[in-house]
């Protein structure tokens, strides 16, 4: 069975959480091998990573070991998932949506001569071959792409693939990237989001709350932290709220934000404009509250609340805390 | 300092935007304009020359004739001047074929700093950068919210999933910036009529020197099969607050097994 590529990302020696889903899609399309960099003076355990990767059902473990990798931008990466694949019998490639694998999976493409597949929600194989499918234009439109030239290299979304592998040996071999000479760029200093909180990933939620301009000020965006808080979801927010300075840009959702498919999706006080719109009109479950019964938001509602958030969110916030207990 | 910046026309997100069933490709007859990103590209790349003596702008796009008038407005914003690579054969481009196209027509003409947008608001791929980096075989630093060229060195902070790192390369390279590097300025009416006499540079898949049988749909490196419009939502339940609207909500939720 040819080789199925994952690449891992890792903090020390813990798989970063999107790894198991990522194995249990190799799975599906042929023998997981998981691929990692790590630093030659970090505290990274090989061994411990390899039972982990091994459990989440990677057969293989190829571990490329670089000076410095952590404060080289993508080309380890790059040079790891080259070396794995030109060790031959590779069928395909995944990759998670970090910004770090997605450049690197395009880069890859290039070395290797393979086509890159971006920002799968779904992967599998037929008779014809591994296909992914994918969104256009925020989920406007559901799209089946595929290799026609090289071998697939597929960035994956979380929650596009559901169940896991069956646990496998994680068999340890080492990755030679010495001969990289890829011109590259460093990291000088690292910075966490100054608002990092214990709140899931927005991409990842099963829950995101977003506000909108609707709340008025930074200040009442509390309102819609608390309400997030409320359902354990995500904190997201319209382009309009970023530009006011509610909150940071991480925050947004829409075109030109992050994009969300979340089970519940609750706007407050956000219009809709197709531009956001476009970021979460393919949540299960969408829900709006804002004062103008005229708002776009309301045309993909799946239960709308015409009112004032001020009033509304408080008992609400208040009706799903009795609800939870 | 001999500057590019990559502009891409894409159809205007405050519309309506479509796939062409018939080509599974954009459709590009609604309103186009110049990806919003870009222009702040151009307008970093110009201070950029503005503050390195003897440095110029060049505004470079892939596209069909109309997407003249993207480097049109790079031109009126200031730019000094443009190159557009234009063919019929380089229609339906992914994005490892877009790269070698854009490589084939940077490479030459020896350009120290590539400044690219993230990503495009159509196709959200976000690879064409990284992509010509690797084939041009020079740095890559790309996300950046802020962009410093001093000397030779090239710096930033590069926004990443959690957070953002401050990161720094040598030129010759390539960057992509996001929407936050700086408010594109408006042509003025002289920069305007000024733009009609810059020169752009026409460039066809020949001229490329690229391989017929490389370019095009028809001989993509990834293909779509397939191409559905999302069913529109069905309508939803819309209520005025009378007082209970939050506790028929929590209702619709609970039942729905949400809470």
């Amino acid at each position: 069975m040819s080789k199925v590529l994952v690449l891992v990302e890792h903090t020390d020696s813990t798989p970063a959480s999107n790894v198991a889903e990522l194995l249990a899609a190799a799975a599906q399309l042929g023998e997981p091998s998981a691929v990692l960099v790590t630093a030659a003076d970090s505290p990274a355990d090989a061994a411990a990573l390899a039972t982990a990767l091994g459990t989440l059902g990677a057969a293989t473990v190829q571990v490329a070991t670089v000076a410095e990798a952590d404060e080289l931008l993508v080309t380890p990466t790059v040079a790891a998932l080259a070396a794995a694949v030109n060790a031959g019998d590779v069928a395909a490639v995944l990759v998670g949506t970090s910004l770090e694998s997605r450049e690197a999976a395009a880069r890859l493409a290039i070395r290797v001569d393979g086509a890159y597949l971006s920002d799968a929600v779904g992967v599998g194989s037929d008779a014809d071959g591994i296909a992914v499918t994918q969104q256009a234009f925020g989920g406007a439109y559901t799209v089946v792409s595929a290799a026609g030239r090289g071998i697939p290299i597929i960035s994956l979304r979380p929650h596009s693939v559901e169940g896991s592998a069956p646990a496998a040996a994680g068999t340890v071999s080492a990755l030679d990237v010495s001969a990289d000479s890829a011109p590259t760029s460093r990291v000088t200093a690292r910075h966490g989001n100054a608002d990092a909180s214990s709140r899931p990933d927005l991409q990842a939620a099963e829950v995101v709350v977003s506000g909108g301009r609707g709340l008025g000020s930074q200040e009442k965006f509390v309102l819609v932290e608390q309400l997030a808080d409320a359902f354990g979801a995500a904190v997201g927010a319209s382009r309009a709220a970023v530009d006011a300075g509610y909150v940071p840009q991480s925050f947004q959702v829409g075109q030109t934000g992050v994009t969300v498919s979340p089970n519940l999706y609750i706007a407050v006080g956000i219009s809709g404009a197709i531009q956001h719109r476009a970021g979460m009109q393919t949540a299960k479950t969408i829900v709006a509250i804002n004062k103008d019964a005229d708002a776009p938001i309301f045309d993909v509602a799946d239960f709308g609340i015409v009112g004032d958030l001020f009033t509304v969110v408080p008992q609400l916030i208040e009706a799903v805390k009795a609800r939870k207990g | 300092m001999k500057i590019a910046v990559l502009v891409k026309e894409v159809p205007d997100t405050w519309g309506d935007r479509r796939i062409d069933p018939g080509t599974n490709r954009v459709d590009r007859s609604s309103d186009v304009v110049v990806d919003e990103v870009d222009e702040k590209a151009v307008e970093i790349a110009l201070q950029l020359r503005d503050a390195n003596s003897g440095s110029t702008v060049t505004v470079v796009t892939m596209g069909p004739k109309g997407a003249l008038d993207s480097l049109r407005k790079g031109l009126a914003m200031g730019a000094d001047g443009a190159i557009h690579l234009v063919d019929d054969g380089l229609a339906g481009s992914d994005a490892v074929q877009t790269s070698a196209a854009l490589a084939a027509a940077l490479a030459p003409r020896g350009f120290d700093l590539v400044i690219a947008g993230n990503e495009s608001t159509d196709g959200r791929t976000g690879a064409v950068p990284a992509m010509l980096a690797e084939r041009l075989g020079v740095a890559q630093l790309t996300a950046l919210r802020t962009l410093t060229v001093s000397g030779s060195t090239v710096s930033g902070e590069r926004v990443t999933d959690d957070g953002y790192v401050d990161a720094e390369t040598s030129l010759p390279a390539v960057v992509s910036v996001n929407e936050q590097i700086a408010e594109a300025r408006y042509p003025s009416f002289k920069g305007i009529m000024g733009a009609k006499k810059k020169p752009v540079e026409v460039l066809t898949i020949a001229d490329l020197g690229l391989a017929a049988s490389d370019t095009g749909a028809a001989n993509s490196w990834s293909i779509v099969r397939e191409v559905t419009p999302r069913p529109p939502r069905t309508g939803g339940t819309i209520i005025t607050d009378d007082g209970t609207a939050a506790a028929q909500l929590a209702d619709y939720l609970a039942t729905a097994k949400l809470i």
